[in-house]
Order: C-alpha cells, then sequence, then structure tokens
C-alpha cells in the first residue's frame, strides 16, 4: 500500500491513503488509528501526541520537543509495512428518530419534492440506507455519516440555518448527520433524535465514533418523549442502542 | 470559607486556559488552550507553579478581581497596565505587570487594558481549583466545556482557589521582556500546497498581510492579494475531501484570502491548507491585533523543529532566571541604590 506524507508544520504530519471517499480507504485510515493506538499502548512511539482520523487520511501530532519528524514518519511506516488489520472492529449503532412532528422535520417536504419522491419515500430511503461514520469533526461530536441512499443526494441549503436544534437529524450530498449541538448549519432537516450525542455527564462524552455502522430506527412523538425524558435525566441504558 | 477571586467587573474576553486538551480531536474535540503559550508559562514561573497550570487568558481587557481569601499570590505576564485597589476608598495604585504580587483580602486588582497585543495571563500560586473535563481546564466556549462554566468570566463569577493563603516566599519578576521575535511568521509548506498555482504561493510569501476584525480564538481571517488556486474555484479547486487541521494550518477558501487556524479551531475541515505557521511563531500569532501586518516566509520542517527547540530553551532560561521583586508597598533596597546611583535622587514611589 503507498500512502502520502503531508506537512502539517513542525507539530503534525498527514498520512494520506487515497483523495476519495470510500469505504476500503476509510478502513485503512480506522486501521492505522488502530494500530498507532495500540502501539503507543505497547510503549512505542514516543513523543506522538494524537491521531485525527479522517474518510481518507489521518493527521499524526506529536510534540517536538519529544521527537522529531525525521524520527517518527520511518515508526509510522514501519506500523503499515507490518500490515494493518483489514477488517477494523466495528460496533452497530441504532439511532432511535422521530419523522412525523414538523417541528422535528421542516425540510422534510422540500427534500421529497426536490428528489420526485413522497415524503413517506424519503423517510423510508433515510431508514433502509446502511451508514457508516466516516470521521467527527466541526465540533464535538458531529459526525460526518455516508451511506445515504443515492435517490437522496441532494447539495447543502443555499442558506444555511442560523439556528438548528440540538439532535436534529439531516442530511446532504451523501450523507446524514445528527447535530450535537443547537448550531447554525445548512443540511437538510428530516427528523430529530431524543439521544444527546454529546453529553459531558457521560464518561465517554462523544457517543459515536469513526467506524461504527449505523441505522435509524423508526419512533413516534410519544416514544420521543420517553426517550428523551431519560436522556435529560441521565437514566439512558445506551448499551441497548449497540451491538458489537 | 472558601478562598476565591470574585469578578466584580468583567474584561472582554477572559477565559481558563491552560497548554490545550489533547487526545481527544478524534471525537471531534478541539484543543483550546492558549493562545500564546510563552505568556501562560511565563505567568506560571512568575507564580510559582508546573508550566501547564490553567490560568487566565486576558483577552484584550482584563477583569477586576476581588480578593475573598486571606491571601493569594497572582502573576501578570504580557502588556498590561493593571492597579491594585488596596481599600474600598484607596485610589488605584499602578503596579507592574510580568512580576508576582501578594495580595490581601478585600483588595481589588484591576488588570486593565492590553496593550500592543490580544493577549496576556494571569495565574495565581497553586492554581484554580476547577473542574477537569477531558483531562484540561481549557476553556471552550462553543461547546460550553472547561474552565469556568465553559465560557468567558461575568460579573459576580467566583473563582476558586486551591490554596487558600499565599504560599512563603518573595515577589519575583522578569529578568527583562521576552522576545517573541519579529520580521516574518514563519510557515512550513502543505499540506496543501499543490492546491495552488505557483503564482499564487508566490502572491502568499510576497505580500502584506493584514489582520481583519474577524480575528479570534479560532482564527485570524487575513486580508490583503487574493491568493490563485491551481484549479478553478467554480470547477472545486478550493475544495478538498476533509483532513485533519493541525495549529497554524493556513487555509485559502474560495475567496482566496488566508485564514490561520488557531487555539478553538474545528479538528477536520474541506478547505485547501497552503502552508502552516511553524509552532516557534504561533504565540506571536496568538498576540496579533486586528490591523496589523504580517508577512509570511517558509522554512523546512526540520529548520522549524529545531526555531522551537531553541525557543523552549531560551524560555526555561527566561522562566528559570526570575529576580527578586519589591513587595507592593515594601522597599526594594537594590533597586533603590541602583536608581540612586543612576539617577541621583531617591525612587520617588519608595514610601519614607
Amino acid at each position: 500500500m503507498s500512502v502520502r506524507y503531508l506537512s502539517c508544520g513542525d507539530t503534525a504530519f498527514t498520512v494520506e491513503f487515497g483523495n476519495r471517499i470510500s469505504p476500503q480507504i476509510n478502513g485503512q485510515v480506522m486501521a492505522l488509528h488502530g494500530a498507532i493506538g495500540a502501539a503507543r499502548a505497547a510503549g512505542e512511539l514516543k513523543g506522538m501526541i494524537e491521531t485525527v482520523p479522517t474518510m481518507r487520511s489521518l493527521m499524526v501530532t506529536y510534540d517536538p520537543m519529544a521527537t522529531s519528524r525525521t524520527a517518527l514518519q520511518p515508526e509510522i511506516d514501519a506500523l503499515i509495512a507490518r500490515g494493518l488489520p483489514t477488517e477494523a472492529k466495528t460496533r452497530r449503532v441504532t439511532i432511535p428518530c422521530c419523522y412525523d412532528d414538523p417541528d422535528f422535520a421542516p425540510d422534510l417536504a422540500e427534500v421529497a419534492e426536490r428528489t420526485k419522491r413522497t415524503p413517506e419515500q424519503v423517510i423510508e430511503g433515510h431508514l433502509k440506507s446502511a451508514f457508516t461514520v466516516y470521521v467527527l469533526g466541526f465540533m464535538p461530536g458531529l459526525a460526518y455519516i455516508a451511506g445515504l441512499e443515492p435517490a437522496l443526494y441532494l447539495p447543502r441549503r443555499s442558506q444555511p440555518r442560523v439556528r438548528v436544534p440540538r439532535s436534529s437529524v439531516a442530511i446532504a450530498m451523501d450523507m446524514t448527520t445528527i447535530y450535537p449541538f443547537e448550531s447554525p448549519g445548512g443540511w437538510h432537516l428530516i427528523g430529530r433524535t431524543p439521544l444527546r450525542l454529546f453529553d459531558q455527564r457521560r464518561e465517554q462524552p462523544v457517543f459515536l465514533a469513526p467506524g461504527d455502522h449505523l441505522t435509524f430506527e423508526r419512533i413516534d412523538r410519544k416514544t420521543f418523549d420517553r426517550i428523551a425524558a431519560e436522556a435529560e435525566a441521565g437514566t439512558l441504558d445506551w448499551s441497548t442502542l449497540v451491538t458489537e | 470559607m472558601t478562598a476565591a477571586l470574585k469578578v466584580i467587573r468583567p474584561g472582554l474576553f477572559d477565559t481558563l486556559q491552560d497548554k490545550g486538551r489533547t487526545g481527544y480531536m478524534a471525537l471531534g474535540m478541539p484543543t483550546a488552550g492558549a493562545m500564546d503559550r510563552i505568556g501562560l508559562t511565563l505567568a506560571n514561573a512568575l507564580a510559582g507553579n508546573p508550566p501547564g497550570t490553567a490560568g487566565i487568558e486576558i483577552g484584550v481587557m482584563g477583569p477586576d478581581l476581588l480578593v475573598e481569601a486571606d491571601s493569594v499570590r497572582v502573576a501578570l505576564a504580557g502588556p498590561l497596565s493593571p492597579t491594585l485597589i488596596e481599600s474600598p476608598d484607596a485610589p488605584p495604585k499602578p503596579i507592574d505587570s510580568d512580576r508576582s504580587h501578594l495580595l490581601k483580602r478585600g483588595q481589588v486588582l484591576r488588570v486593565g487594558m492590553v496593550e500592543g497585543s490580544s493577549t496576556a495571563y494571569l495565574a495565581v500560586a497553586g492554581g484554580f481549583a476547577l473542574p477537569v473535563f477531558m483531562g484540561s481546564l481549557s476553556t471552550y466556549a462553543r461547546a460550553g466545556i472547561g474552565g469556568f462554566e465553559g465560557r468567558k468570566l461575568q460579573a459576580g463569577d467566583s473563582l476558586p482557589l486551591k490554596l487558600d493563603h499565599a504560599p512563603a516566599g518573595g515577589e519575583r519578576k522578569l529578568a527583562a521582556p521576552f522576545d517573541y521575535g519579529s520580521g516574518p511568521i514563519r510557515i512550513v509548506w502543505g499540506p496543501q500546497d499543490e492546491s495552488f498555482s505557483e503564482k499564487g504561493r508566490a502572491t502568499f510569501i510576497g505580500s502584506d498581510y493584514r489582520v481583519s476584525k474577524e480575528a479570534d480564538r479560532m482564527g485570524i481571517r487575513f486580508e490583503g492579494p487574493t491568493i490563485e488556486h491551481a484549479v478553478a474555484v467554480e470547477k472545486g479547486g478550493a475544495d478538498i475531501i476533509s483532513d485533519g487541521i493541525g495549529p497554524g494550518a493556513i487555509q485559502v477558501p474560495g475567496a482566496g484570502l488566508p485564514i490561520v487556524l488557531l487555539s478553538d479551531r474545528q479538528t477536520v475541515g474541506g478547505y485547501p491548507k497552503i502552508a502552516t505557521v511553524a509552532s516557534v511563531d504561533l504565540p506571536r500569532l496568538g498576540r496579533l491585533l486586528p490591523g496589523q501586518t504580517v508577512r509570511f516566509a517558509a522554512v523546512t520542517v526540520e529548520e522549524a523543529e529545531k526555531l522551537r527547540r531553541e525557543q523552549e530553551a531560551r524560555l526555561a532560561r527566561a522562566a528559570a532566571d526570575l529576580q527578586p521583586a519589591r513587595p507592593a508597598g515594601g522597599i526594594d533596597l537594590a533597586r533603590l541604590y541602583e536608581e540612586n546611583l543612576i539617577d541621583g535622587v531617591v525612587y520617588e514611589r519608595a514610601p519614607v
């Protein structure tokens, strides 16, 4: 496998596996992310700080007081040469989502019109999409989740919203996302989950991780309110949403 | 009774910061952390703290802080003109920055304006007794985490102190102001210098760029000549598949103007990054004010690493080579004699 090393100043470099979006490339990225984690746990890669996986590359940050690019890059090369696991361990995650309340899905009708479908067909397309979390970024816990049904591809809104409510479920391009905070946003809002994707009261404040396989499960407003109350109170049993 | 510093008048943008929240960028968590690590390091040295202790980053104008502890040692680092109000009806008395001060219960430290820089630092001996989140006290205000309730300081905030009185020992000052360096801001090309034409790269390092009003902890937007992408912007020349954003990354969106990304930067992004500021010069970026002008000059990764190591060695010497400082209201005999010899007059502020 050939990778390219790109300079990010004197405290980081990027290992680029490819320049397109594909599950194979992302799998390699996540495998190196995991291999570096294991090597560090074994006391190797001294002076390295952390890795930042994206859909197609892995940024490696380091402390130039403790190591150097000249020392670190060959160590990463050696890890790749040893062979990366082809299938990283993944979780299967189910996200409950309410599509039925118009407040939750203000863009559902427009998405249906622009994709020449009924709102019900848009929801079905979202439910049957096999999603994978490619990367987290932009804000803590915000996941770029690829794998949307091709019939639903649309560019981002030409006018981003100033305020998107927390836990909104949205689509744009070939992806879906869930807003971890109230924030500005330009994606099409088609539902809302009662979950909080970022909650600093939890030991692991960020729920999703790169590599997670993900599907949505349709819930009604009553179920939404019940789960939302549990999420609010911090009593929700998150383990029921995950299978290894 | 809990020892605390109480904010009786807020500054403009004061946040608790340490060296940053590393280890969680893979979860989309920005590192945050001090914009000027040199200033924070010096403030901690003056306060007698380990270098990574969280202090208050003063943004443009600092707060008025009431001492609600038997005593506290505070240290200020940076171009400040602080004053001390010793009792409720006393006039504010000018005190020096770049040194520590022993403050007593009921006194008010008026941190005042930062002059000629956008940031300065305040450290307290022993540090603040605030909850650590993901290994750091750094405030990341966009997500409301870290620091004091995840936000900038407001009137009425009571910042708990780890120590209820100042540790023994005298006050200390810097031997000399730290030299941050001058001349062009050093950059390393990449990660996406290939996304720019040769002409675009020449424009970037051959032109003056002015700090716009859009400058904050996330980054600085510069104004100046536009940088040409290798592929026309309408054909996607300013879009890449998102990749990681390191500290000091310089992204150039379609409009062709550079944005340097700093402490509160997002972890990943989809604009090409022409170059990255060498870590030696990041503290200078963290001090820039709107209207100031910079030039960029390219160095190699190896040169950038070497420059950083030299700077850290110099910083370690500055932090170790502190001088005794006159306690507020006390007599500094050494200074008195020295200035008598030089000036032939008694130092006017020394009490009789």
